[in-house]
Order: C-alpha cells, then sequence, then structure tokens
C-alpha cells in the first residue's frame, strides 16, 4: 500500500515541509516543489513568534532538520506550469520542462502580504517613515535598534491595524485574524527596545482570540505603556521634517484625533499567494469568496479539496497562525495517508458542494 | 468635558424602549448597507467638515441606530457633500447618501409636524 | 367644388393638432419669463434666425448627427422628416400650377390625385407627377427600414431602444400606415384613371389585374384621411410632438434662450423636443450594470408627466455621454441638475462655521482638493514639482479647508455651494494670487465656471505642468514606458481640456491612442453624482472600463483625477498614476545621506 506512492507537495514553506516530512517518515516517496531559492518561507524573515516571544530561529532550525528526511527530494527555484489529471493520477510539469508523476498531491502554496502600497491615504512608498509589520520584523531580526527610514530614533511610533483585510475598498473582507496580536507583540518588541518611545495601536476591533492574547494585552497596557486608540486612521500625511500627521478618530471618546508620530508600522494582512491562485486554477479547485482555497467542510474535512488525490496544508486554505499551521500540516498528512487506505478499499470520498 | 455639540438629549441614558424607528427604516430601506456600519470612525477622522468644526458623522449614524434623532437635523446641516468618507469606508456604505436621506425624511417630518 | 366627407378625419385631426400645438408652444413661451421673452424679440431679426433656419433643416430634416452615429439609422429618419416634408412642399407646388394659384383649401394638395382624375396636363405636371412618386419610393424605403428595426435593431448600431408607452405605439402605428395607405390610394386611382407616375402607374397596373379597383379605390382614400387624421391627432400627445418643438428649441436655442437653475417654459421645451429616438441609451454605461430605467430619455418623460422619482434622477453619474450622443442637442446636463436643485430646495445648510482666517501672501495657489488627500501620491508630486520650479506659491488646503462647493451642486444643492464659494473666495482673492492651480477636475469646474475671481487664472496641474514644461523649469525625461491616458469626465468633456495632458504626457513616454476617448471617453465609475448606484454595480462599470484599457496592453495607466485614481487602483490590474506623478519622476531631489542603507528598494516585494 505504501510502498511505490507518490506524493508531491507544492510550497516549502512551513507547512509544506511538515506535511511532508511526515509523509516521508511514514514510507511514501514525497516531492517538495518550492518556488523560491530557500525552503522556510515566511518564518525566515520573522524574528520572535507570539504568544511567548519564542525564537523563529528555532522553527527554521527544525525545518531545516526535516528536509534531510530520507524519501524527501526537494526542487527548489522551481515553478509548476501544468498540472492533468488521469484516472488517480497527476502528471505535473515544470518550468525546466520536467515532468512527474505523482498520487497525490499537497497544495501549501501559502499566503502573501497584502500590498500596503494599495492604501494610497497610508503613503507607503511615498513617505520615507511608513513602514509595515513585514519590515519592521525584518528591522526586529537584522538591526540591534530601531531607527527610522529617514535615520532617527523615533519618539512616536503608531501602528495602524486592518491594513488590506476588512476592508470592501480592497476588496478583502475578511479578517486576516494573526495582525492583531502581532501588531501587540510587535509593540511589546519596540518598547523593549527603545523604552523611552510611545507606541499608539489603531484598531476597529482587538482580535486576541489564542491562548495568552489577552494576557499580552494586559501586558501592553500595563507593563509597557502601548496607547491602544480604538479608531480607524483615514490618512497620514508627511511634514516637512519626515514626521507623519495622523487623523483618526478617538471613538470610544467620541471626537477626532490628530497626532504627530515618527513612524507608522502598517498591519498588512494575508492574501492567497499568486502561487495559490495559479495552482488553484490549474487543479480547478473550489475558492471561498474570501479567495483562499476551500475545503470540504469547515470541521472535519479541513485538507480535504473537491478534487479527490489534492490536499491542503496551511494557509493557502485561510488565514492561520503558526501553531495551527503546523497542526493543519499534520492533519493533511494523515488526510493523505487515509486517503491511500481508502482507494486500495476502493472507498473514495467525493466532495459534495 | 465637551460633547461635540448635541445639547438638546433630553434623557442620560439611551432608552432602547423608547427607539423612534421612523428615520432608521427609512435609511435602511433606501441604503441597506447602512445596517453594516461598524463604528470604525474612518469617516469622521477624514471628514472635510468634522476637520473644521465639531461634527461627528459615526456618531450621528450610531445615534440614529439607537434612536436619538433629536437636534440630527441641525448637526447634519454641517456636512459639505464632499464625498471623503465613502472614499474611506471599509464597509462600502455610501454615508453621503445616508445624510441626504436623512436630509430628506427631516424635510417631511417639518412639513409634517406643520 | 366638391367636398368629399372622407377628407373630414384628415382636417379634424389637422384641427387638433394646430389648436393643441398653438396651446401648447403659448403656454410654454409665456413661461419662459419677461427676460427671455425680450430676448426673442430683440433677436428676431438677427443671425440667430438663419442659423437656426439652417440647424433646422439640416438636423430636424436631414438628421445629420443621427448619420453620424449610423448611416442606416440616419437613413431611416431622414427618409421620413425630409421625404414627407417634400410631399408636402412639392404637393402643393404641384395643385399651385394645376390650380394657377394658391388660392386653395389645403386638403387638396393632400388628396391630389384623387381630385385630379382628368389626367389634364400643367406646367411640368409630368415632373411633377414623377417627382412625387419618386418621393414617396424614398419614404417608402425608409419606412420598410422602420419596420425592420423592430426585428433586428443591430444593424442601426443600436443595442437597445426606448421603451415606448401605449399612446406612443397607437401613434407610432398610425404613422406607418400613412404611407402604405396613400401608395395604396393612389396606385388604384392610377389603376383605374391612369394618373400616376413611374411607381403608382406600375403599380396601379398590376392591381388592376386581379383587384376590383372601382370599389375598392374609394375606402383606400379614407383609409388614409383616417390614419392621417389619427396621426395628427395623437400628435402633440406623442413622442411626435418633438417634431414642431424641436425647431422651436432649435430657433429659442440660437436666439440665445438657456435654462436658468430652475425649471421652466424652456425646460419644457427641451423636454418636448426629446424625439425618444433612444440614442442616448447606448453609450450609457448604468447598463452594464443592468440599470435600465433611468437613462436620459426616462428622465425627460418623467420630468413631462411631473413624476420625478429620485432613484432615476440620482441614479446618473453625470458623466455627459449621453449629451454627446443626442442628436437633438439638449442640454441633458443641466436638466437634470435643475431637476436636482428644485429636488432639494428645501434642504438646508449650517456652514456658519466657515470663517475668515489670516491668509498668506503668495503668486501661486495651489488647492489639492478634497480627494487629492487620499491620493497623496498626487500632492507630494505637486510639491516636489512647485519646489523644482522654484514657485511661490501656498498650499491653501494642506491643513484644513472647505470643500470646493462642487459635490453640493452636483447634489442639487446650489444655494449652500454658494455659501462655500464666497468663503473660499475671500481667501483666494486676499491672498493675492494670479493663479490658482488644482489637481481635481471638479474642483477645476467650479472654480472655473461658478466662482468669481477677478484676475486669478484658474489652471488644471496639467495645464499648468505643460507651461512649466514649455518654459524650460522642469526636467524631461523620456522613460520607455507605454501608456494610455484616461481623459477624467469633468477635465474632458465637462471642461474640453483633452490636448494639454497628453502633450505633458508624450514628453515622458509612449502615450497610446485608444478608440474610446476624448468625447468618448467612459467613466470611471466613481462619480459623486450617483447617489444610488451600489458598489457591486460600480464595479461592473470599472470592470469593463479597465478591461478596455489592459487590451492596449500598457505598461501603465495615467489619469489627472484623484476619484478616477482612486476607483482604477482599486481594481489592481495595471499601475495607476496621476500625471503629476509622471512628470515629478524625472525630478530627483537631493535628500541628506542616509546612515543606514534603504534595504527597501521600490520593485522589491518582502513576501
Amino acid at each position: 500500500m505504501i510502498k511505490n506512492k507518490t506524493i508531491v507537495t507544492i510550497g516549502g514553506g512551513l507547512a509544506g515541509i511538515e506535511t511532508s516530512h511526515l509523509l516521508a517518515e511514514m514510507g511514501y516517496e514525497v516531492l517538495l516543489i518550492e518556488k523560491k531559492a530557500e525552503i522556510g518561507g515566511k518564518i525566515l524573515n520573522w524574528d520572535h513568534l507570539f504568544p511567548s516571544f519564542s525564537p523563529a530561529q528555532q522553527l527554521c532550525d527544525d525545518v531545516a532538520l526535516k528536509c534531510k528526511s530520507a524519501n524527501l527530494k526537494i526542487l527548489t527555484n522551481t515553478e509548476l506550469v501544468d498540472i492533468k489529471k488521469e484516472k488517480n493520477i497527476f502528471f505535473l510539469q515544470t518550468n525546466h520542462n520536467l515532468s512527474f508523476k505523482a498520487d497525490a498531491i499537497v497544495v501549501a502554496s501559502g499566503f502573501e502580504l497584502f500590498d500596503a502600497k494599495r492604501k494610497e491615504e497610508y503613503g507607503y512608498r511615498i513617505y520615507d517613515n511608513v513602514i509595515t509589520n513585514a519590515d519592521l520584523e525584518k528591522k526586529f531580526k537584522t538591526e540591534g535598534t530601531i531607527v527610522t527610514p529617514t535615520g532617527d530614533a523615533p519618539k512616536r511610533v503608531a501602528f495602524v491595524h486592518c491594513v488590506g483585510s476588512r476592508d470592501e475598498k480592497v476588496g478583502n473582507h475578511y479578517c486576516s485574524k494573526v495582525c492583531c496580536v502581532t501588531a501587540v507583540k510587535q509593540a511589546i518588541e519596540l518598547n523593549q527596545m527603545m523604552p523611552d518611545a510611545v507606541i499608539y495601536c489603531f484598531y476597529m476591533d482587538l482580535r486576541m482570540f489564542g491562548r495568552g492574547y489577552e494576557e499580552l494585552y494586559r501586558s501592553a497596557q500595563e507593563k509597557h505603556n502601548i496607547q491602544f486608540i480604538r479608531g480607524r486612521v483615514s490618512e497620514v500625511a508627511e511634514k516637512m521634517d519626515g514626521s507623519l500627521a495622523i487623523k483618526a478618530e478617538d471613538t470610544l471618546a467620541g471626537r477626532p484625533l490628530r497626532m504627530n508620530v515618527d513612524m507608522v508600522v502598517l498591519m498588512s494582512g494575508m492574501e492567497p499567494s499568486q502561487g495559490t491562485s495559479e495552482i488553484g486554477n490549474m487543479l480547478e479547485l473550489k475558492r471561498g469568496d474570501d479567495g483562499f482555497l476551500k475545503s470540504a467542510g469547515d470541521f472535519a474535512g479541513r485538507n480535504i479539496t473537491n478534487v479527490p488525490g489534492v490536499f491542503l496544508a496551511g494557509t493557502c486554505a485561510g488565514p492561520m497562525t503558526v501553531a495551527e499551521t503546523i497542526e493543519n500540516a499534520r492533519s493533511s498528512a494523515l488526510q493523505v495517508h487515509n486517503y491511500f487506505k481508502n482507494l486500495k478499499n476502493e472507498k473514495v470520498r467525493v466532495f459534495h458542494n | 468635558m465637551k460633547k461635540f455639540g448635541f445639547s438638546t438629549i433630553n434623557s442620560r441614558t439611551i432608552d432602547y424602549q423608547q427607539f423612534d424607528t421612523r428615520l432608521l427604516d427609512k435609511v435602511l430601506q433606501e441604503e441597506p448597507s447602512f445596517a453594516r456600519c461598524m463604528s470604525c470612525g474612518g469617516c469622521t477622522a477624514t471628514c472635510s467638515a468634522g476637520n473644521l468644526i465639531d461634527f461627528n458623522v459615526r456618531m450621528l449614524g450610531l445615534l440614529i441606530k439607537r434612536g436619538e434623532i433629536e437636534g440630527l437635523a441641525t448637526e447634519i446641516d454641517k456636512c459639505m457633500l464632499c464625498g471623503k468618507c465613502i472614499l474611506v469606508c471599509p464597509r462600502g456604505i455610501n454615508t453621503r447618501h445616508v445624510i441626504m436621506l436623512i436630509k430628506k425624511e427631516m424635510v417631511k417630518l417639518k412639513l409634517e409636524q406643520v | 367644388m366638391k367636398i368629399e366627407w372622407f377628407t373630414f378625419p384628415f382636417v379634424a385631426g389637422f384641427i387638433i393638432l394646430l389648436v393643441v400645438i398653438i396651446a401648447k408652444f403659448s403656454r410654454w413661451i409665456f413661461q419662459l419669463g419677461q427676460k427671455n421673452r425680450l430676448k426673442i424679440i430683440k433677436n428676431f431679426f438677427s443671425m440667430g434666425t438663419l442659423i437656426s433656419v439652417k440647424e433646422s433643416f439640416l438636423e430636424g430634416l436631414i438628421h445629420r448627427k443621427v448619420h453620424q452615429k449610423n448611416r442606416l439609422l440616419g437613413y431611416m429618419h431622414m427618409s421620413l422628416a425630409f421625404g414627407w416634408f417634400l410631399l408636402i412642399v412639392v404637393g402643393h407646388l404641384e395643385m399651385g400650377f394645376y390650380k394657377e394659384t394658391l388660392n386653395f383649401p389645403f386638403y387638396k394638395a393632400v388628396f391630389f390625385r384623387y381630385f385630379n382624375t382628368s389626367n389634364q396636363q400643367f406646367f411640368f405636371s409630368e415632373g411633377f407627377t414623377f417627382l412625387m412618386d419618386f418621393i414617396l419610393l424614398f419614404i417608402i424605403s425608409g419606412l420598410s427600414l422602420a419596420y425592420y428595426k423592430r426585428i433586428n435593431k443591430k444593424i442601426f448600431g443600436l443595442k437597445r431602444t426606448t421603451k415606448l408607452k401605449l399612446a406612443d405605439q397607437l401613434a407610432l402605428s398610425a404613422l406607418w400606415l400613412i404611407f402604405p395607405f396613400r401608395f395604396l390610394a393612389e396606385s388604384f386611382t392610377a389603376g383605374i384613371y391612369h394618373n400616376g407616375g413611374f411607381l403608382t402607374q406600375t403599380a396601379g397596373n398590376l392591381f388592376a389585374t386581379f383587384l376590383p379597383l372601382d370599389t375598392l379605390y374609394f375606402s383606400t382614400w379614407l383609409g388614409y384621411s383616417i390614419v392621417l387624421g389619427c396621426f395628427m391627432a395623437a400628435l402633440p400627445f406623442s413622442r411626435y410632438m418633438h417634431i414642431p418643438t424641436e425647431i422651436l428649441f432649435i430657433f429659442l436655442k440660437n436666439w440665445g434662450i438657456t435654462q436658468n437653475e430652475k425649471t421652466d417654459g424652456f425646460t419644457q421645451i427641451e423636454a418636448n423636443a426629446c424625439s425618444r429616438c433612444g440614442i442616448c441609451l447606448d453609450p450609457c454605461q448604468l447598463t452594464l450594470a443592468n440599470i435600465n430605467h433611468v437613462q436620459t430619455v426616462y428622465t425627460i418623460r418623467e420630468f413631462r408627466e411631473n413624476r420625478i422619482e429620485d432613484s432615476n434622477l440620482f441614479n446618473c453619474m453625470m458623466c455627459g455621454r449621453c449629451e454627446e450622443a443626442c442628436p437633438v442637442g439638449i442640454d441633458i446636463m443641466k436638466l437634470r441638475t435643475n431637476l436636482r436643485i428644485e429636488n432639494t430646495k428645501q434642504y438646508d445648510v449650517a456652514y456658519d462655521y466657515l470663517t475668515e482666517t489670516s491668509t498668506p501672501k503668495a503668486e501661486v495657489i495651489y488647492f489639492a482638493g478634497c480627494m487629492t488627500h487620499l491620493t497623496p501620491a498626487i500632492k507630494k508630486s505637486m510639491t516636489k514639482i512647485f519646489n523644482h520650479a522654484k514657485v511661490d506659491y501656498w498650499f491653501m488646503d494642506e491643513e484644513k479647508a472647505p470643500c470646493c462647493g462642487k459635490p453640493l451642486m452636483q447634489a442639487g444643492q446650489y444655494e449652500a455651494a454658494r455659501q462655500l464659494i464666497a468663503s473660499n473666495s475671500k481667501q483666494i482673492i486676499a491672498s493675492g494670487a494670479k493663479e490658482l492651480i488644482v489637481s481635481c477636475p471638479i474642483c477645476y469646474r467650479v472654480f472655473n465656471e461658478d466662482y468669481q475671481l477677478p484676475g486669478v487664472t484658474v489652471k488644471h496641474h496639467s495645464q499648468y505642468l505643460l507651461e512649466l514644461i514649455n518654459a524650460g523649469k522642469l526636467p524631461v525625461i523620456q522613460q520607455n514606458e507605454t501608456m494610455v491616458y484616461h481623459d477624467p469626465c469633468d477635465l474632458g468633456r465637462g471642461s474640453k481640456i483633452y490636448d494639454e495632458p497628453r502633450e505633458v504626457l508624450r514628453h515622458y513616454g509612449k502615450l497610446l491612442e485608444m478608440e474610446n476617448e476624448r468625447e468618448n471617453a467612459k467613466c470611471c465609475s466613481g462619480s459623486l453624482s450617483n447617489m444610488k448606484i451600489s458598489n457591486a454595480e460600480r464595479s461592473i462599470i470599472c470592470k469593463d472600463v479597465m478591461d478596455e484599457f489592459i487590451s492596449y496592453k500598457p505598461d501603465q495607466l495615467v489619469t489627472a483625477c484623484p476619484l478616477c485614481k482612486k476607483t482604477f487602483a482599486a481594481g489592481n490590474k495595471i499601475p495607476v498614476k496621476d500625471i503629476a506623478e509622471v512628470v515629478a519622476n524625472s525630478i530627483h531631489v537631493n535628500q541628506k545621506p542616509k546612515e543606514k542603507v534603504h534595504e527597501l528598494e521600490l520593485d522589491e516585494v518582502l513576501y
């Protein structure tokens, strides 16, 4: 049963590696295809993770170790250009003109961050001192102290939540889930690096849904003097000296608010990556209204798609935390395994929706 | 502590039992997107009139939803109809239309009272 | 002199027609007001009259503008209008030469072939016979096209036609029967009396071989009279009222009468000059979103019937495409605006918070406009440009300023807008500036048309940029980018500024030409004038426009309006830039050296 079954995983991020590693350990032949030059995906650029500030480096090291599994072959700098299905076999073609056969496919092509340039009123790439959550995380990882892009130590920093999420104007109605707790995390880290700076978080709602998140919020207020202001920032303007003027309403106080800050951090949300869209089209996978790939139900079939033999792992199916991604990827490996068991018994699950 | 200029409300509390739904019903009928407002405050933040004087669009929308329409007419009249609020609203509500509907209803109600 | 009773329906119809038209015209001209009536008297013997005669001929009869839309459609309308006109004129001349006097009852000319069965020759009688038949053939050819249009409107260049009311359908039916009946009547008579021409005689001879013409021919004349009478009686109550009204409209227009800020007799005349031809339907982009009840022809109908609906009146983007297409030349934008003004007359405003603030002195004022603050790349580009060109400017609405007032006007609140205009004007004049530069076409229109700013020239920034470029004050660096330029409705059709933006852009890249541009440009769908449309409907319209841009495969889309920019950028298909950005890209400002390497390069998307 297990011998001679090949699985192709599309995407070499956290989810792709986790699923592939588990399946390889189970004895399947796994081929992992990754678009970029390196394996690991987004966590390669992250510094510390919520809720406990665990270093992302640990996860990166784990990933590097898992890559070395027997039965796991990895192709980097490779993209898929065509996938065909005949009976129960998949025929894949890469951009280097290599062809492969697979008995099952795991789609782990992940997410991309919303391009904050699209919210022109926030001034990303127009004003120097407006950066995104990704830019800030990279600064944490590579720089000892934080300075604004114009080279000064910021005295005031404003975090703007929900950039590219919950926003009809950019076509993303959904909530990206993780940005609120990320903002709180980054605010705390910023405060730890620069105790003299005051940090403001402009939110519409604070989605502290996970274990330890609410406590993080409390700690942010109590220990780190983070100021939380409920109000959507409508626009950012630049002053002569490069500092930024924020327009928002303090809805809880019921009055408009004006403030000058030295740096603005935009909490960009998650969008399905281009790879996710392309693979979704190639395999004719169903998509939700939010653009992410759709699974067979909200509870028990979260890794199964409308195409038998194609499975989902990770954020290509929607916003997830790192913990959820790993769990989801593990569940995906199990679903693949069950699929082959049922195939053998000629019980193939069909997706009705 | 100065509120935003709404000085004619009599009761201290929002009384949901005394809910005057006429205005809200009319607005929702013609602009159903108004139901989606989550009071994020983007509209008030960007408001041209709000930049010059006490004028809080979000608050007015909220009060309509709570049935507190006393004094609304005079507040609404400060709007310059510039349309920035529509460009900012994340829920895609045509706030300018809501204001025009309120003005229309106010005229009707005034005529009824005369 | 025999008076045949079969002519009574015709005469009755004709009398009803005359009486009602005179009554309606009198009422409308009375409603024009004293000032306008004086204008009529003053201009009666002026060039305007001659121009009107020419225009009546070219548009009312020949339908020149309809030919420009579609040749077949133009021919169809022309054959009926011009053809019938010729029939009447030539017919009267024929009768005149026959009787050798012009003193005859008019109906005799209409039923000439009935009354003149003796085949008596008179001056040019053969010529007239030929001409009358030829004109009849001309009309019937057009009429067949009209019948065919019911089945296949595509070859006439129309995707949609007006939904007609019952009265219009009855009048239409009567009209369609007039010339067949005339043809039959004249042919049957020719078959008996041999007084026909190349068409009617040939037909008459043919009919004579198998029909009892003696018994039939009177009925055909009776039928002809009845359908003529029905049509004429119905005319002043149907869409065909446009025939006389359009002529009146042309004369009044050329005598200098225009619409004011309220509906009056002239508005009634314009509304009745509408022929319900339906040419305004296809240009209207709302039809793409399945909105088919609000187009101008229907708004004007609601106005005539005195039942304006908000759901129609405010569901219009005021883009002007219908006005461009209207063959009658109705001032549609003004009409809709006036209706909106009347609709919102009773709304109050409270702008006493507009106080005078201290105004700095400057040569040039830059007014970015409300929307530009939400597209800050434009603001930043303009300040960069001003600084580079060393202009002494005051950024009037940098921190806070009232709106220019145009959105209020678009909603109909002219009185309210005047308060904003007064306040802003004071500030502008107090600054002593000679030039007012605006980034938004909506602002441009109101500053140009409705503000009184003596000594101040108002310019849209695309015009100003061209001046700076021509004066050598800005660097011009050709980039190898292809671009398409979108004409904003208020800058293009609204202000007729088509060339300056294009000239600016040609300095910086390769400008591709499109089919639907300039007067034919489409609206971005972001219009503030439309208060009723939903976001989903706007997206459909926007997508159609974007797809057209993309079909030219440009590197970028350039526009000159912040609202257009915001609307197109939401589609996220190709980069959208404002003209100011394209120009400012060539300016490299020396910045203070940064300690850190700026690792965020322009095209690198981190994730």
